[in-house]
């Protein structure tokens, strides 16, 4: 790897979604974003459901959409391990909002939710939204 | 002695059995393909989080109370075994040796004096333990073994009702049993732990995990939503593997069984021109001592 390269992983426990090289890549994290650069320190971090961008200059060269995961950076490059990951130009706007509403039916149809039932559709509402808010407005 | 017509019908017989289990082979040859390229696939995620996982272990092994999904409950008392098999039989012994394998557990760890549960994954080894610990069957998940292409999501839910029920406390220690796929004729009945996390082995530690890193949120957090993941990535890689291994024994099995239907059919067709053969002398006989009395 070159110095002023970023080596860049996204791994989806199906396959490797991409390998590539970068010169800097933001990932969502759980804490708010955050751009990564060649020789960025060792760090792991909780990813939130938003968007991974790969930046070749000043331009996005790859948006993907991950669902949560996971970032670990360390002297090799960046790895993000994602359940659930696609490209943000591949998602239909129509059904992403139509995801959403049914997710957010999905709430509100649960009757006497568990607790865990109720963490869990919560979450997919906010999976669903930021999916949605990936495709309507790409940064 | 079987007339000829009957040994027209049963060459006819083993020969179109023949055709099924040549056609079957072909197919669990194509499947396996599939099988392992989808293991292979996958492999990488679960080495990265394997990674991931050891160096946070490490993180937060000075602190008194880890998670317990990575440290156990501290009691061994009540172990689940998940069972996984394949939905369908003829694939030579795959099935029971997996059977087999979680037998031989089962009885290990009652003699030992403790309560076995079991979780079964797969038609067919369900089938088989139900006779014996049928009341020991907490749960059977049905659908995923024979799938096309095993998704991680049903291996993820699969976890979660495992994880679901350690919280309830309805068992201390998990493993699970499955066929490891070491090549097309070798499967490997393997019993793997899934908790308490079994410590990283120590050689993969020193070389690359050195690094100092730092945690986003903190160490805990994260692991609360590894730990979970873990599982579910320790469970579809080894019914990916079952898979395969599936796939490589049926052709292996199915490859025996030609070969077995053309000797019988060599041999039947031996002993049916031999037959023949004897009609014709005995009937020439006939006619000739016939002709002669004349």
């Amino acid at each position: 790897m070159a110095e002023d390269r970023l080596a860049f992983e996204l791994v989806s426990p199906e396959r490797v979604i991409l390998a590539t090289e970068a010169e800097m890549v933001v990932v969502p994290g759980i804490e708010g974003d955050f751009g990564v650069l060649p020789l960025h320190a060792p760090v792991v971090s909780l990813l939130r459901p938003g968007v991974v961008r790969v930046y070749e200059g000043s331009d996005v060269k790859t948006r993907l959409f991950v669902a949560g995961g996971f970032a670990e950076v360390n002297e090799r490059g960046l790895t993000v391990l994602a359940e659930h990951a696609e490209a943000v130009d591949r998602i239909d706007p129509a059904e992403a909002r139509q995801r959403l509403k049914n997710a957010e039916e999905d709430l509100a149809d649960a009757k006497e939710p568990s607790e865990d039932e109720r963490r869990r559709l919560e979450r997919a509402i906010e999976i669903a939204r930021a999916r949605l808010e990936a495709v309507e407005n790409p940064t | 002695m079987p007339s000829l017509k009957d040994l027209r019908n049963r060459i006819n017989a083993v020969k179109q059995t023949r055709k099924i289990t040549s056609a079957m082979k072909l197919v669990a040859a194509s499947k396996l393909r599939r099988a392992q390229e989808h293991a292979v696939a996958a492999r990488p995620y679960g080495e990265r989080l394997a990674a991931m996982l050891a160096n946070l272990a490490r993180a937060v092994k000075d602190t008194p109370e880890g998670p317990k999904l990575l440290v156990g409950t501290g009691r061994e008392d009540v172990h689940l075994l998940v069972v996984a098999t394949a939905d369908r039989g003829l694939c030579g012994s795959f099935n029971s040796s997996i059977v087999r394998g979680a037998r031989r557990r089962i009885r290990e760890l009652q003699e030992q004096g403790r309560t076995v549960k079991l979780v079964c994954i797969g038609r067919k080894g369900r089938d088989m333990l139900r006779r014996e610990y049928g009341d020991l069957i907490v749960e059977y998940v049905d659908g995923i073994a024979g799938k096309r292409r095993i998704e991680y999501a049903d291996a993820a839910a699969v976890a979660e009702r495992l994880v679901r029920r350690f919280e309830a406390g309805e068992f201390d220690v998990c493993s699970i049993v499955f066929n490891r796929f070491k090549s097309v004729l070798v499967q490997q009945t393997t019993e793997r732990q899934l908790i308490p996390v079994p410590a990283a082995e120590g050689t993969e530690e020193s070389g690359d995990g050195r690094a100092i890193y730092e945690f986003e949120p903190d160490e805990r957090t994260i692991l609360e939503d590894l730990l979970p993941r873990n599982l579910a990535v320790q469970i579809y890689s080894a019914l990916l593997e079952n898979a395969a291994g599936e796939q490589g024994a049926r052709m292996t099995a199915m490859d025996n069984a030609t070969r077995n239907a053309g000797e019988m059919i060599d041999k039947l067709t031996l002993y049916y021109n031999r037959t023949r053969q004897a009609m014709i002398t005995k009937e020439l006989m006939e006619i000739i001592s016939g002709a002669e009395a004349l």
